[in-house]
């Protein structure tokens, strides 16, 4: 963990040599999802509400998914740009040292200026959370937290799947995208407003659903008494799903081949 | 003329190497394309007013959309030109034997094609297969098809116009990332890539008539559904030729000013 908050430090003060760009950045990745934060405001302004969800309901899941992608995306960056350590063969010099793979290749790049995107998020679920007539109450606070880093920890464990896939095909592949990007787009609206096959989909094998569906029925008191506690447990298989994820991990370092000499 | 069409053809050729990295294009465009329509399936299920546009008009868009983003897309940037500018390797090209302005267009014109040439067929042609509410109709009569390639052309014609300007920015700033994030963000809001625009609530689409953006995707997409009858297409043709011919004369000056003013550092 020191190492982890040392690597990260060192890459703060790297990616700060270049302030204007850096804040360029930053503006960039609060503006692009605010861009499609007033799409969505418009359409429920035309609309008014998406298979009895109003829109605050829906600024709620944008705003919890938005943030742990913005999260997920700043940590996990290593595993996203880890084509090229497979290529250039770097990746044997993370092998040799006596730290987890996973560690390093976390530790390789953190973007900071994905705090744009926290922020835009941020704002969206405060604005949210004034117009939403919800009794907060330690264990809602607790499930709101929990969904963020259900979502958090569901982002994560995609983008090292899609690293993983690199031992094989060396080349970062596109599809990939659309469980990151997709997922992220997808998951802003409630999964019950898809088609049954894609909302299952969701739930149990990208547990998506666990970041934003189920527990908001208990954030929402659309579910209460023992049922409800279900449901905002049901955000912790989020949690669960990066164990798979590293497992199969572990099975690609197992396999890498070196393409460096 | 000549130099530019081989430009193009160079580019086109190159361009169609890279076949793989097409079908996962397609695939994810794919993805989109369903999940959209799907969010709009859910949005049109329960609406009261009859909203100013039929869902299959929507989805009509949306295929369109999806099939041509390799056209119509902002945030598509040629690194080989940034690259030239902010290295300094555009002496090589000032030493050029032909219009610097129109070399430029031709290679980011033959880039877009080339990419959308491989990807936009088979999303069409599958979407025309599709069960509804999902499937990509054909446009209501000839005509309005006849139109719509008109439209497009220009559209795309328009967009590349409007693209140079992030290029000719680059002069000054040296850094891509700001203009073309102000331009992606802007430009595609505006020209219906985020929300078709009709669907925007009336001062958002007041303000988006005053801006070029439109004319490169909603005006053609509308024109494609027949949602636009005949005499306002013919009206929107000649609006989209004024809009190219003042966008290219700008950027053509404003391009030539600023290569003149460039001073190339090293040796």
């Amino acid at each position: 963990m020191r190492l982890l908050m040392r690597y990260f430090s060192i890459l703060f003060q790297s990616q700060m040599q270049y302030k204007a760009s850096f804040y360029l950045l930053t503006f960039g990745q609060f503006i692009v999802p605010f861009s499609v934060f007033a799409g969505l405001y418009f359409l429920f302004q035309r609309f008014g509400q998406i298979r009895g969800w109003s829109f605050y309901e829906v600024a709620l899941c944008f705003a919890v998914i938005h943030m742990s992608f913005a999260i997920s995306e700043s940590f996990a960056r290593g595993f996203d740009a880890f084509s090229s350590l497979v290529r250039n063969g770097n990746f044997d010099r993370i092998l040799v040292r006596p730290r987890s793979t996973v560690l390093q290749v976390l530790g390789s790049n953190f973007e900071f200026s994905r705090v744009g995107r926290l922020i835009q998020s941020l704002l969206v679920l405060i604005w949210v959370v004034f117009h939403l007539s919800i009794t907060w109450n330690i264990l809602r606070v607790a499930t709101l937290i929990l969904m963020v880093a259900s979502g958090v920890f569901i982002f994560a464990g995609i983008f090292i799947l899609a690293a993983t896939m690199c031992f094989w095909t060396v080349e970062a592949i596109e599809v990939a995208n659309i469980f990151t990007d997709g997922g992220r787009e997808m998951a802003q609206y409630p999964l019950n407003i898809y088609q049954k096959w894609v909302a299952r989909f969701f739930t149990f094998v990208i547990p998506f659903a666990s970041a934003n569906y189920l527990p908001m029925q208990y954030l929402l008191g659309k579910e209460s008494g023992s049922q409800g506690y279900l449901y905002m447990l049901s955000s912790l298989s989020g949690i669960l799903f990066i164990v798979p994820c590293l497992g199969i991990w572990n099975l690609g370092v197992r396999h890498y081949r070196s393409t460096g000499s | 003329m000549k130099t530019y069409v081989s430009v193009l053809r160079l580019r086109l050729l190159n361009g169609m190497q890279y076949k793989v990295a097409a079908i996962a294009g397609v695939a994810t465009q794919f993805f989109w394309g369903f999940m959209l329509i799907m969010v709009y399936v859910a949005f049109y299920s329960h609406s009261t007013a009859p909203p100013p546009m039929t869902l299959s008009q929507v989805v009509n868009y949306i295929w369109l959309q999806q099939a041509l983003l390799a056209l119509v897309a902002l945030w598509i940037r040629d690194p080989e030109l940034l690259e030239l500018i902010t290295t300094g390797n555009i002496a090589y090209e000032l030493c050029r034997p032909c219009d610097l302005y129109g070399f430029w267009y031709a290679k980011l014109l033959a880039q877009r094609l080339s990419n959308a040439m491989l990807r936009s067929f088979p999303i069409l042609i599958i979407g025309l297969l599709l069960p509804q509410p999902y499937r990509f109709s054909l446009p209501p009569d000839i005509t309005h098809l006849c139109l719509f390639l008109i439209a497009m052309t220009l559209g795309v014609l328009i967009l590349v116009a409007v693209s140079m300007f992030i290029y000719i920015s680059v002069f000054y700033t040296m850094s891509p990332m700001g203009s073309l994030l102000l331009f992606a963000v802007i430009g595609e809001f505006f020209s219906g890539l985020v929300i078709p625009i009709p669907l925007m609530p009336a001062w958002v689409q007041t303000l988006a008539d005053f801006l070029p953006f439109r004319w490169t995707v909603d005006f053609p997409f509308r024109v494609y559904s027949g949602e636009i009858g005949m005499e306002k297409a013919w009206l929107g043709l000649g609006i989209q030729v004024l809009w190219l011919g003042f966008l290219i004369v700008l950027g053509r000056r404003w391009f030539q000013h600023s290569v003149t003013k460039t001073v190339v550092q090293g040796g």
